[in-house]
Parts: structure tokens; sequence; C-alpha cells
């Protein structure tokens, strides 16, 4: 699915991720966790093309093509999803709108028909409850005015209409309550088959609950130093980061 | 209601302490001004053939020229022929010791809050002092030659380095930029001037202080700062005048240049006497300043806070010739009584990559007026260049104005330029909060201004950012409800 | 120096001119213009046309829009245009009868139902002047002063016909008012055209005005309208340009209110040569509200200079501006915007935006918002912001699967939508909403179609 080999990044001379590693085969659940700053999200944004970055890499594949000369746009309709750790407000885009052009663009790119205005709907509607995204929500502009918890809701829901081979989930629980939590994770998991992967990025152990990872990463300084089955979640929930810095010399 | 106006009262009332004349003999020249006039100033100063060409050339460009009726001013007319362009305090100037400095001029340093022995013991300022166009002291000299920097009287420059002089002179400001920048470069006196070496960071604070000591003299004092490749430097202004009924006029001008990653930093507490309460007397400041960032990556930092003067008409402005390089703007502009100011910056954007930011508190009490006025250009090849401009008003009456005139010019389509202006009355309900947690209105008004203005307050050097809340205190102490 | 005679000798035709026709001017004309006409030619001869000099023509020079060999309409001509045939008003369900205005001359269409509520009067300047002078002397003139802008000076000195519309006390005329600007001659053409709006006490109206131009010629329009808005009274003005790049127009558009009464414009430039947009606001009473909103579109050489002024005259008052233009090609824009509080016009909420996308490194954007207060309970504010679209939201679009350009589409509908949604009339609102769609992709978003079908 995506084979990450020695990637680097940097911003304004700084530089945020020192040699990641990473391997992720179809039906696999990665987590990865550590301290803020770490450049998780860094990561994330990478991966999904944003070009605020410089970047060198041996090679980053997605699907077997080369992820790194695609634009935002294929990526995201190869089957790449990011649900981001601070969604944008988007004031005068109705949400409508958006998610129609969104899921009509990725089935002109799957060489399917666009969706008639009626089955667009009908898809929204049975989406939407998988969620539990309010109707007054979609008919706002994109994000606008939106409640954290709400904004993560938005990008699951997203998430649901796009179906993604890949789905990059940063702190997509911070900010939700137990019940939402629950449904954003009920969510995930419908979506869940051999042929989908995730990569699910969180400080929390609680998530992962209901999401169970394959794999556990934990990533520090911009390097994965160390990858372990689920109870490293545990192991890291229970101890924190300390004993991973000392571990790495800091 | 009753409280505010009592208040309001008191400041008005309130007394402009730095308002004493220095009885010192002073040597002085007729009134007006003529080609004549301006070779007895260049005689009077020993000045070599470039500099007499260069103030005959400006003298007659200023001839043809026209004073700018565009501010949100009203100048009433100035005759020109009725002042005095040069007056020395006639005790030769230049001492070995602080000694041999005439005990009332000493005195008159210690009222304005700098002793100078002090300072030069303690505080580790190199402080020049120009009262009534001379540069009276330049402390520090020694200790900042060992760096290679040279910190000394603008008429001590032309004579010891002239050839810095003649490269730079007019290079940042041109003779006939505006009339009175053409004015102070025909008849300007004295000033400072300094230079920063390739790779020095000067280690103190560098310093003038301006007095106008004379009557129906004018102050027309020119800076000139050239900042070398890597180098770095903070410069202080700050200036008083003794009360008169007649208005006094000062037209100076500051120049900076800096070249490749240089920096300067220039703060100004302007405190020219601001006139009586009814609107007499009081200092014409008509100052034209201006920095080019020559080199890459060089920045350039203006910091005013203006609480003096009857008319202040000053732009502080940045040309961003190097690439990446950057321009800043900060001030706090306090209006009271029939005080006028007309101010603001200019940044033109040149190279790629530049970026400027422009934030502007003014404050208007009595029956003053208080104008913000602003250019932000980018040409067509400053491509990715980036402008932000906030520009906030504060009423603290209804007598008073607060004016807002920003210019934006863009061309080129990879540049953002953003600006924003709010204009409001103090806040009662904030007023209040305090009151209600025991703070009385006067204290609540100054931690709210000050509050207000503290974003730039902060940008000044601690010597000067606590002298500078102590006079907006003063300007505004209460005058408001 | 030559460059001072030639500007000379381009006002100078103009004075000409006048001394040529005077007779013309004032032959057939009520009293009401007349008594005008000739202090305001001498102020246009004081002032002459604006050069960019005058502070406020800064942004737009006039004077090469004043050199081609204009004829002049100083006569109602005959015309046989048939409305059907030249333009058919496509905003569906709108369904209204426009009125027509013929270079710059009222023109009443020969089997015009006039479905107006009872008092209402829409019709001919020159013919209400002449016939009820009364009606109108008390407003002719008293906002669009002559001594402060030369363009509203010769627009006086030339006045003879434009349109007229009078909504009596305490009317609500339901549906909106369309009026239809043409331009069509065999040469090149300077019109002049002054229109006069009164509503009164309690009245409101919707008011629309598209303008249109049929043939290739150089156009030059100097129209100034005079709007009076009574105590809680109500208008809406809609104005639609969309003229070719030939056109220059120049639009003074003055509006006094009074207290408790709502006026908002609604400018909408999806088409011209050169546009000058003056508007001028009096809120002259407590608690009225004023807004204004604008959105270009502009593209090739094309030039707008949106130069705004509202005088808070009175406490209590509110206003609202928001004007965004999108720069394509080589075209230039300007906003000049001043807010003006005067003393004692206590609790005054002013706000103003403006907003400019740049989309070509040839295009640019000149601006200049200012505000005068004098007042010091007040709360104004005013924006102003150069630049591209946001790139975080690009991103967040892209990374959703939108490719760029459709992003960026989506974008700039969402940078228009703004002033768009503020549209009263729904039919209009998505109608421009449609024209605004077309206009960015490319297409040419002429609101009629043209028998002439240019392309320019
Ligand atoms: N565009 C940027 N410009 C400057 N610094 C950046 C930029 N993007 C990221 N950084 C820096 O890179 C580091 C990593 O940031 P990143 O957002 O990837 O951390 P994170 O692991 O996601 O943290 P958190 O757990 O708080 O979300 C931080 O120090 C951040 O400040
Ligand atoms: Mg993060």
């Amino acid at each position: 699915m995506l084979s990450i080999k020695n990637l680097y990044a940097s911003v304004e001379g700084q530089e945020i991720l020192k040699g990641i590693n990473l391997e992720i085969k179809p039906g696999e659940v990665h987590a990865i966790m550590g301290p803020n700053g770490s450049g998780k999200s860094t990561l994330a944004n990478v991966l999904a093309g944003k070009d605020d970055y410089e970047i060198t890499a041996d090679e980053i594949t997605f699907l077997g093509e080369n992820l790194l000369d695609k634009s935002p746009e294929t990526r995201a309709k190869d089957g790449l999803f990011l649900s981001f750790q601070y969604p944008v407000e988007i004031p005068g885009v109705p949400m409508v709108n958006f998610i129609k052009t969104a899921v009509n663009e990725h089935r002109k790119h799957r060489g399917e028909k666009e969706l008639t205005a009626g089955e667009f709907l009908k898809l929204m509607r049975k989406k939407m409850e998988l969620v539990e995204l309010k109707t007054k929500l979609t008919n706002r502009s994109v994000n606008e005015g939106f409640s954290g918890g709400e904004k993560k809701k938005n990008e699951i829901f997203q998430m649901a209409m796009l179906e993604p081979k890949l789905a990059i989930l940063d702190e997509t629980d911070s900010g939700l309550d137990i019940d939402a939590l629950k449904t954003v994770a009920n969510g995930v998991n419908a979506l869940k088959s051999p042929e989908t992967s995730s990569i699910v990025i969180t400080h929390y152990q609680r998530l992962l609950d209901y999401i169970v990872p394959d794999f556990v990463h934990v990533l520090y300084h911009g390097k994965i130093v160390k990858s372990g089955g689920k109870e490293l979640a545990f192991e890291l929930e229970e101890k924190g980061y300390d004993w991973i810095k000392k571990e790495n010399g800091n | 209601m009753e409280e505010k106006d009592r208040i309001i009262n008191d400041v008005t009332q309130s007394e402009y302490k730095y308002g004493f004349v220095t009885d010192i003999e002073t040597d002085i020249i007729e009134t007006g001004l003529n080609e004549n006039v301006i070779r007895i100033i260049s005689a009077k100063k020993n000045e070599p053939e470039f500099m007499l060409e260069f103030r005959l050339n400006a003298f007659r460009k200023w001839q043809k020229m026209k004073m700018p009726d565009w501010a949100y001013l009203k100048i009433p007319p100035i005759d020109f022929q009725k002042i005095s362009y040069y007056a020395a305090p006639k005790t030769e100037a230049k001492y070995e010791s602080l000694d041999e400095v005439d005990p009332d001029l000493l005195d008159t340093f210690n009222k304005l809050g700098i002793p100078v022995e002090e300072q030069k013991h303690l505080a580790g300022v190199a402080v020049d002092i120009v009262m009534d166009s001379v540069s009276v002291k330049t402390t520090f000299k020694d200790t900042l030659a060992e760096k290679g920097i040279i910190f000394c009287s603008f008429s001590d420059a032309v004579k010891e380095h002239p050839e810095l002089i003649k490269k730079y002179l007019g290079q940042a400001v041109p003779v006939a930029d505006n009339y009175f920048s053409a004015l102070n470069s025909a008849v300007f006196s004295d000033g400072s001037f300094c230079y920063i070496p390739k790779g020095v960071r000067c280690p103190m604070e560098l310093s003038t202080y301006f007095r106008i000591n004379a009557a129906n003299t004018g102050q027309f004092e020119r800076t000139l700062i050239i900042a070398d490749d890597d180098s770095y430097v903070s410069y202080l202004e700050g200036c008083t005048a003794p009360m008169r009924d007649e208005n006094q006029l000062h037209a100076a001008v500051v120049a900076i240049i800096t070249m490749d990653r240089a920096e300067v930093k220039y703060s100004t507490v302007q405190n020219w006497y601001p006139g009586n309460k009814e609107g007499v007397g009081g200092v014409y400041n008509f100052v034209t300043k201006r920095g080019i960032c020559r080199g890459v990556s060089s920045k350039i930092s203006w910091t005013q806070v203006e609480t003096g003067s009857a008319i202040t008409w000053k732009y502080p402005s940045c040309i961003l010739l190097g690439d990446n390089s950057v321009g800043e703007f900060n001030s706090v502009a306090v209006t009271n009584n029939y005080q006028q100011a007309d101010t603001g910056s200019k940044m033109i954007h040149i190279g790629k990559n530049t970026k400027s930011t422009i934030i502007s508190k003014g404050i208007s009490a009595g029956k003053s007026n208080n104008s913000y006025r602003g250019l932000v250009k980018v040409m067509p090849g400053a491509k990715n260049s980036r402008n932000f401009s906030q520009c906030d008003s504060l009423l603290l009456n209804d007598t008073c104005g607060a004016h807002t005139f920003p210019y934006i010019d863009v061309q080129n389509k990879s540049s953002i330029v953003e600006h924003e202006a709010t204009t409001s009355k103090i806040g009662e309900d904030q007023i209040f909060y305090c009151n209600q947690r025991g703070i009385d209105t006067e204290t609540a008004i100054g931690m709210i201004v000050n509050g207000y203005a503290k974003e730039v307050l902060n940008k000044l050097p601690m010597e000067f950012a606590v002298e500078a809340q102590k006079l907006l205190q003063i300007s505004l102490e209460g005058s408001v409800g | 120096m030559s460059v001072l005679v030639e500007k000379a000798d381009l006002s100078l035709k103009y004075i000409s001119h006048y001394n040529k026709v005077k007779e013309i001017l004032f032959e057939g004309s009520s009293y009401v213009l007349n008594d005008v006409r000739n202090r305001a030619f001498q102020d246009f001869i004081i002032q002459g046309i604006p050069t960019q000099k005058n502070e406020n023509y800064k942004y737009t020079n006039l004077n090469p829009r004043f050199l081609p060999d204009f004829e002049f309409v100083h006569h109602k001509e005959n015309n046989n245009v048939d409305i059907k045939t030249v333009f058919r008003c496509d905003v569906p369900q709108l369904n209204l009868e426009p009125r027509l205005i013929f270079n710059g001359w009222y023109h009443r269409i020969s089997n015009e139902s006039l479905n107006l509520p009872e008092g209402v009067i829409l019709c001919s300047l020159a013919e209400i002047a002449n016939n009820n002078p009364d009606l109108i002397k008390e407003y002719y003139g008293k906002i669009a002063k002559t001594d402060s802008d030369s363009m509203v000076a010769l627009n006086t000195a030339y006045a003879k016909d434009g349109y007229f519309l009078y909504i009596p006390k305490n009317v609500i005329v339901e549906k909106p008012i369309q009026l239809i600007n043409f331009l069509q001659a065999e040469t090149d053409t300077f019109v002049t055209q002054r229109n006069l709006i009164i509503i009164e006490q309690g009245a409101s109206t919707n008011l629309i005005f598209c303008d249109h131009t049929l043939n290739l010629n150089n156009y030059l329009n100097n129209s100034v309208t005079e709007i009076f808005v009574g105590e809680n009274a109500n208008l809406d003005y809609y104005t639609l340009q969309n003229q070719h790049n030939r056109t220059s127009s120049i639009n003074s558009v003055f509006i006094q209110q009074e207290r408790d009464s709502v006026a908002t414009t609604h400018t909408y430039s999806l088409h011209g040569g050169l546009i000058r947009n003056n508007l001028k606001f009096v809120l002259n009473g407590e608690n009225a509200e004023a807004n204004m909103y604008g959105m270009a579109f502009l593209d090739r050489k094309q030039h707008i200079d949106n130069f705004t002024q509202i005088i808070h005259a009175k406490p209590n008052c509110q206003s609202n501006q928001v004007y965004k233009n999108v720069l394509d090609g080589e075209s230039t824009g300007a906003f000049s915007g001043m807010i003006h509080v005067v003393r004692d016009a206590q609790n005054t909420n002013a706000f103003q935006q403006n907003n400019n996308l740049l989309l070509t490194d040839e295009a640019k954007m000149q601006t200049k918002p200012q505000l005068i207060i004098d007042a010091d309970d007040v709360k104004c504010s005013h924006g102003a912001t150069v630049g591209q679209i946001d790139e975080e939201a690009m991103f967040y679009l892209r990374a959703r699967g939108i490719d760029e350009d459709k992003a960026r589409l989506m974008m700039m509908n969402a940078f228009a939508h703004d002033v768009v949604r503020k549209i009263k009339v729904e039919a209009l609102g998505n109608r421009i909403d449609e024209l605004v769609e077309k206009r960015l992709n490319g297409e040419i978003a002429r609101c009629h179609e043209c028998a002439y079908n240019c392309e320019m």
C-alpha cells in the first residue's frame, strides 16, 4: 500500500523529519504516537502533498506508484485521505457543493459516471447517519463556525463519502467527547476492509481501544524510534515518553 | 460625567515638565534665510567646499518648492525669514571631561532626566546631545572606537570622515524629497553620524538627545546611520524644548542605510513642547525619516512614541531594496489639547520576499486631531512580498478626532497585503471592570491605554520603555471617563 | 509644459461646445434644470477635467477618455429599436416590464403597461421638470454639488434628460423596477444622463439598473443620480454594469437618507472599459442604515475605480461596505472609500471591507480606505487586502481530490459569494451567481442576448 524509505523533510532550513521508514500493507492499521512537535502532522502533510516542505527521500510509493510526483488532488483521487488535525474554515464555500464536487472528481478519476443530485443526496444522508452529523452543518460553509468536535466528525463524514484506500487520521480523537469518539471510531471501522489501510495519529490509548492497531510506532525528533504491537500503546500510556527520551539520549 | 470633566481638566492643567529655559550664552545669528546665511552657517562650521555646494543646491531647490498641504493638518503660515538658522551654546562645545562643561548645561541635562555622568558609568548608553543645533557632547566615543564604530557629531564626521559623508549624504533622503528635507539640507547645523563596520554588533544602545533652547530658533539636525554587512545597532532619540509662546520649528532628517544582513533599530521618544492648553506655542515637528535596506536580508525597524509637538508631520519609511529585507514601523502617537499629528509610515517593496509590518496606535484627547497616514507599495519585481498593517485609534472624548489614511498599491500577484484599522472609544466596560475591582478611573485609564500601546512599547529598549510609559501617563493621565 | 496645454485644450473642447449649444440646452428645459446650468458650467471651467493630480482621481486617468471626437446627444432621438429584438432580460422569473434609457434619454415604450401602484411616477426627467417643477425643485441639484466634482458640474451643465422615479408616502412597490440603459449611435458618442429618485416616508422599492452597449463605437457616459430616501423608507438599488471595452462610464450616485431609513446599493461590474463609480451617502437622520456592496471582475486592460464616501451626519447610524475585485489580465482596480463621522454623530457603527484578488502579475490594485472620525462613541473599522487565494484552503480542497483549477474557481466563487448573497431579489441573486461563475470560467458574461453579439 504505502512504502516510505528514508524520508527527510525540512521547513525554512529546519529539519523536521529525519529519515522516516515505514511500510504499510493492505488491511493494516498503524498507530503513530509521539510527543508534541515530534513531526507527526508534518509526516501526514508531506504524504498528502502540502508543498511547504523541502523533501528528500529514497523512495515513497503509494499503491506501487511514486507518490512525490503527484499533485495533492491526484493523491486524494488515488485513494489517500488525510483527516486534518486542524481542518481549515472556508467561508463562502457551501459544504454540499464542496463534497459533491469532491465525490464526483473521485468518480471521474475511477471512470465512473457522476452522481445525479438525487443519488448524491441519498448517499450523503446515509453517510451522515454513520457519523451522526447534523444536517444543519452541511448547510453551512466548509467548517465555518463548526465546534472542534464537529470539525472532526465532518472529516470522518468526508472520509466515508470518499471511501479512501489509505486514511491518515491526524488526532481525529482530540476534542471529541466519549460518545463522539465511539461514533467516529465506528465510522472508521465501518470502512475497514482487507484492501484498505489506515494510519492513526493519536496521543491517547483510548482511541486504540476502538480502532485496534496492528502496529504502533513512536515518532520522536523526526524519527521512528520504536515500533511494536498494540501493547506499546499501553506502555506509553502508563509510562509517558520519558523513557523513550532517555533511550534516545535526551 | 463630572469625574470625566475633572480628569480632563487635570490633564489640560498638567505642566510640561521639560519647559525650562537654560540660561547660557548662545551664539546666535540674525534671523532670515538667504544664500548668505547659508554661507555663514557653512563658514561657522568650517565646512569643506562640497558641503557648501550641497547646501546651496538644496536651498535653490527649496526656494522652488511649496509647503505640502495634503496632510490632515492646519498649519499656520510660517515666516521662514523670522527664524534664526543657527544657535549654539557659546561655550566651546568640546570637552575632555565633563568637569569642563558649563554647570548650567549639565543642569539642563539633569533636568531632562539624562544624567550624563550616571549614564556614562552605569547605564552604558553612549549619548550624543544636540542642543540648539550643535552637538554638545558625545560620550563613550573611545569605547566605541575600539570596535571600529564611528559615533560622533555630524560636523566632526564631515571633517574626519568626509569620504563616508560624501558617499552617503542625500542617498536615503534626496535633497528635494520634500519641502522640509530640502530646507534641512540647506541649513542643517549638526546632528549625529554613526557607522557600524562589517560584522560588528554595537555593544550598547546609541542615543541622541535633542533640545531646542534659544528663542526664535529652528532646529535642523541631521542623523545618518550606516550599518555595514552583518552589523547591528540600536539607536535612541529623545527630544525636549522649553515652553515658549511662539512656535518653534524643528525640521530634521534621519537617514539609515543597511547593507547585507545588517539590522538597525531606531527608537524615538518625541516630547517636544506641545503648546499650552489653549494651543499657544509649541514645536512644529516636520521630520523626514527614511531607511534603505540596501543589502539582502537586512532589517530596519522604526519605533516611535510621539507625545509632544504642536504639529507633527512625520512618516518614517523603509525602502526594501535588498531581497528578503524587512521593514517595521511601530508607533504610539498621543495628541491632547490642540495638538495635531499626521504621522505614519511608507513601506516600498522592491526586492523579492520582502516583508513589512506597520503597527500604529493613535490616542486622541482634548481638541486634538490625530491621523495615521501610510503607503504600502509593492513593485512588480517584489515577488512574494508581504505586508501587514494594523492601525488602531482610541478616542478619549467627543471633541477630538482620529483619522486614518492608508494607501495601498500592489503590482504583482504573488504578494499579500493586509490592512486593518479600527477606531473606537475607550471601553466603559473595561473601566467599570477595573472600578469594580477597586481600581480608580484614572489608574484604570492609564492601565488600559498602556495596555493598548503595549505592543509598541514592548519594542522599545528597556531604558526608553520606562520613560515612554511615564510620558503616556503624563500626557493622558485620566483624560477620560 | 505641453501636457498642461493639452489638458487645458481638452477641457476647452467641452467648454466651447457648451457655448456653442447653449441655446439648445436651455431650450425646452424646465427652469429647474436651467437655473443651475450656468453656475455648473462655471464650476466646470474652474475645475476642468480632473487629472491624476486631483487626490480624488489619483487612480483614474480620465483624460484619454475625453479625447475622442465625440458627438453629443442634446435631443431625444427617434429610436425604432424594438426592445424585444435587441434585448431579452434573461433573469428568469424576474418578469419585469423594463423601461429604457437610450443615450441618456428616457423612452416610453409604446405599449408599455404601467403596472405600478397608485401615485408612483416613473417617467422622463425633462417631462416631469416641465409638467410639475414644484415636485422636483426641492431636490434637483441639492446633493450633487457642482463645486466639488467637475464631472457633476459637467453633467449639470449638459443635463437635459434621464429618468425620474417618485414613490409617494407609505407606498410599497413589491415588484422590482428595471431600467435598461442603452448606448447606441452611429459614431463615437458622449452621453449625459441625469436621474432623480424620490422615495417618500415609509415607502419602499427595488430598482434594477442595467447597462448595455449595442455597437463598437467609443462611448463616454457621464451620469448623475440623486436619490432621496425619506424617513423610514427603504431602497435597494442594483446596478449591473456590462458594457464593452470601448465604453467609459462615470457614474455618480448621491443618496441622502432621513431617519430610520435603509438604503442599500449593489454594484456589479461585470464588464466595461473604464468604470468610475462615485457613490456618496449622507446619513441625515438618526438610526439610518446604509449598505454598499460592490463586486467587479476585470480582465484585459479594463479599469475600475470605486470611489465611495459616507457621511455620518447624525448619531445612531450604521453603515456597511463590502467591495471585492477580481483582477485578471492587465486590468487595474482602485478603491477609495471614506467614512466620515462628524462631530456629535455619536453611537456610530461604520464598517468597511475591500478585498482584492490579483490573478496575474500584470494586474494592479490600489486601495485607499479612509476614516475621518470626529466623534468618540463610535465603532469604526476598515480592512483592505490584496493577495491571492488562501493557500491553506486550496490545499484542503485539493486534498479532497478537487483539481487545482476547479479549487481555484470554487475559492473565487466563495470570494464573490460574500457580496452576491446580499442580493434580496432572489431571481437576480441566482442569475448573478451564475454570471459570476460564467465570468470566472472565462465565458463572456453578458447578461442579455445581445443582437450584435460583439466580442468587445
Ligand atoms: N510550516 C512550518 N513552519 C515552521 N515550523 C514548522 C512548520 N510545520 C511544522 N513546523 C515545526 O515542526 C515541528 C513538528 O511539527 P508537527 O506539527 O509535525 O508536530 P506534531 O508531532 O504533529 O505535534 P502535535 O502532537 O502537537 O500535533 C514543530 O516544532 C513545528 O513547530
Ligand atoms: Mg500534530
